[in-house]
């Protein structure tokens, strides 16, 4: 049982401030998805969660269970148990997604997994995901589709087994048939024991797949409104206008 | 500044073999002004006094001739003119040249290592190298240079029709070693050259690497890594003359910097005169600056004198390691020394795979990681 509890976080970019007091709590077991207006914060909070070095905390408070995570450096964080599944993965230059990905579970499992095991985790997780086994020599990211990077953070989110996921826009960009794959995979993520997800999101059509338990809705660097599922459709239908106004009253 | 303006095809006119055609470098002139002078122990104003000490070994492949031959060898020189002070003072000073051939149309069946040894930095010596391929040979050779001294030497590749010659160069000096270099490749028709120089250790090293092709269809691949730290002036100058048509060259140059007065120093001049149409060439320079107190001078020059050239062009980029890498291999739990041990490789992979002879590859791959463990 594990959770990530935010409260009143309060984070600038420069002298900018742009989260203005966010209070969220994720348990294990739980999906909650956020959605928002472009612009209103919502990857400044997962890169602040995660410890983006451009990001300044100006107050509040991040814990996973218990622990405080913004004394934590970023690779400490992810070991604890966050993982980010980035809006645009970076691509690394002459980095090979499988020495990447043995170098990332040595570092999480604390142990190296042996060579053939590796392999045979790697190539079992790139089938489920239908990643050409191809990209295991390729580059991280580097000429990867905006589809196929998508892919490749969920592939690291399966293997990497943390306690609590972040998803910012982990469904952008993808086709149809890509969403369906990427949501399998979320959900065999959530199945897979106790581990909470933070949705970041845009659309309801991944919320059809990875059904969540509670919707927020994201504002001018805060959480304005929260609910069920439900909540979802309504902003689709009526947009955020009503929380936009709101917030610059 | 004025001397930047001058066109490179005038910078590189002058030759000879006498050294008191080129006056004493003062550090003002175009080709010395990133060189520390002073540092030279008097490489460069005749005040370096031959004392012996660098003893060359050589490994030969067993189809390989190798002699040493004294300084009225008629082959010597025949390939390339001393270009600077220098290198005119190593062609007047040397005492036994080494001279490898490949006999036409041989495929040495393996690499040929020369050695060369300094025994300590009061060693001061002069060398000289031939390498000739004779017409459809191939052959790769190392050129292995250790220990420390205070050295002057011109190596001449001349590499005859239809043959390929593979050269991997190392500069794994001690601290205190001072080197200045010239290696010269005269490339005769459809002659394929390569070579790798890894860059990784001496007080100063000055090497020029310079291509001139004798007839078209010449192909020359300079691939270079070096890794300078703090104190140490690593310092590149190719040259390659396309005079002949439809001859092509590709240069690529990366090195990574740290420590405070760390100086690399990569000049890649290319002239395309007027005659060479059909010309493709290529010349990259990057520079990895891994911390404070580290300068990367990149020149790239490229002079065109035909309108016909097939390809030409240069990029040349210095910069800090990307901190969105290392926040991605972070944000996986990677620790950060790991993370910047795997971009810092990462720079370098490509051009690792490149050489040619396994066992110095390992010994690149583990100089790289012991200079990253520093
Ligand atoms: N480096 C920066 N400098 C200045 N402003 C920044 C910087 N980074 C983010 N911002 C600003 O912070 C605000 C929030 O950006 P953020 O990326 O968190 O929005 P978002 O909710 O994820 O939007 P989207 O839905 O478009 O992904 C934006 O106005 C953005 O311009
Ligand atoms: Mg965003």
């Amino acid at each position: 049982m594990s959770t990530l509890e935010i409260r009143d976080l309060h984070v600038a970019v420069g002298d900018k401030e742009i989260l203005r007091g966010v209070d969220l709590a994720i348990r294990s077991g739980e999906t909650h998805a956020i959605m928002g207006p472009n612009g209103s914060g919502k990857s400044t909070l997962a890169y602040a969660v995660a410890g983006h070095p451009k990001y300044t905390i100006t107050s509040g408070s991040v814990l996973l269970d218990g622990e405080d995570l913004l004394e934590m450096s970023v690779d400490e964080r992810a070991r604890a148990g966050l993982f980010l599944a980035m809006q645009y993965p970076v691509e690394v230059p002459g980095v090979s997604v499988s020495n990447f990905l043995r170098s990332a579970i040595t570092a999480v499992r604390g142990e190296a997994p042996k060579l053939r095991e590796f392999a045979k985790e790697l190539k079992a997780g790139m089938d489920a995901l239908s990643i050409d086994p191809a990209f295991a020599q390729r580059n991280t990211n580097e000429g990867f589709s905006g589809g196929e990077k998508k892919r490749h953070e969920i592939l690291q989110l399966e293997l990497l087994k943390p306690k609590i996921a972040v998803l910012d826009e982990t469904d952008s960009g993808l086709d149809v048939d890509a969403l369906r794959v990427v949501s399998e995979g979320i959900n065999r993520f959530r199945a897979s024991g106790d581990t909470g997800v933070l949705l970041i999101t845009h659309y309801t059509r991944i919320l059809r797949y990875v059904k969540p338990d509670f919707v927020h809705v994201f504002a001018g660097g805060r959480v304005v409104e929260e609910g069920g599922p439900e909540l979802a459709d309504k902003l689709e239908a009526e947009g955020y206008e009503a929380y936009t106004s709101k917030v610059s009253a | 500044m004025g001397l930047d303006t001058k066109p490179l095809s005038t910078l590189h006119e002058k030759s000879s073999y006498d050294v008191a055609d080129f006056p004493v470098p003062t550090g003002r002139e175009e080709e010395w002004r990133f060189t520390p002078l002073s540092r030279l122990k008097g490489l460069h104003n005749g005040t370096a006094a031959v004392t012996g000490g660098v003893v060359v070994d050589v490994e030969a492949a067993p189809e390989v001739r190798v002699e040493t031959v004294g300084r009225d060898d008629a082959r010597l020189g025949r390939a390339y003119t001393p270009a600077d002070r220098v290198s005119a003072q190593a062609y007047s000073s040397f005492e036994k040249a080494t001279v490898v051939t490949v006999p036409k149309m041989t495929a040495a069946s393996r690499p040929t290592v020369v050695t060369l040894r300094g025994s300590g930095a009061g060693a001061t010596a002069y060398g000289h190298i031939l390498v000739s391929v004779e017409p459809l040979a191939e052959a790769v050779l190392v050129l292995d240079h250790r220990g420390s001294a205070v050295y002057a030497d011109n190596v001449e590749f001349d590499v005859a029709e239809g043959a390929t010659l593979k050269v991997v160069s190392v500069q794994d000096w001690d601290d205190d070693a001072v080197h200045v270099s010239h290696h010269h490749a005269r490339l005769g028709k459809d002659a394929t050259f390569r070579s790798f120089v890894v860059t990784l250790g001496g007080d100063v090293v000055r090497l020029s690497p310079s291509v001139s092709y004798t007839a078209p269809g010449g192909d020359a691949d300079l691939t270079g890594l070096y890794f300078v730290d703090a104190d140490q002036h690593l310092e590149h100058r190719l040259l390659v003359d396309h005079s002949v048509p439809n001859c092509r060259s590709n240069v690529t140059y990366k090195g990574a910097l740290q420590g405070d007065g760390a100086h690399a120093v990569w000049i890649g001049d290319v002239i395309i005169r007027a005659e060479a149409e059909g010309t493709d060439t290529y010349e990259l320079n990057r520079n990895l600056i891994l911390t404070d107190g580290a300068r990367a001078d990149s020149v790239p020059n490229l002079e065109i004198l035909t309108g016909e050239v097939a390809g030409a062009g240069h990029a040349s980029a210095s910069g800090r390691l990307d901190d969105e890498h290392i926040f991605y291999l972070q944000a996986r739990g990677i620790p950060f020394d790991e993370a910047r041990r795997l971009v810092i490789h990462g720079f370098f992979t490509q051009m690792l795979e490149k050489i040619e002879v396994p066992e110095i590859r390992e010994r690149v791959l583990s100089a790289i990681e012991a200079e990253l463990a520093r």
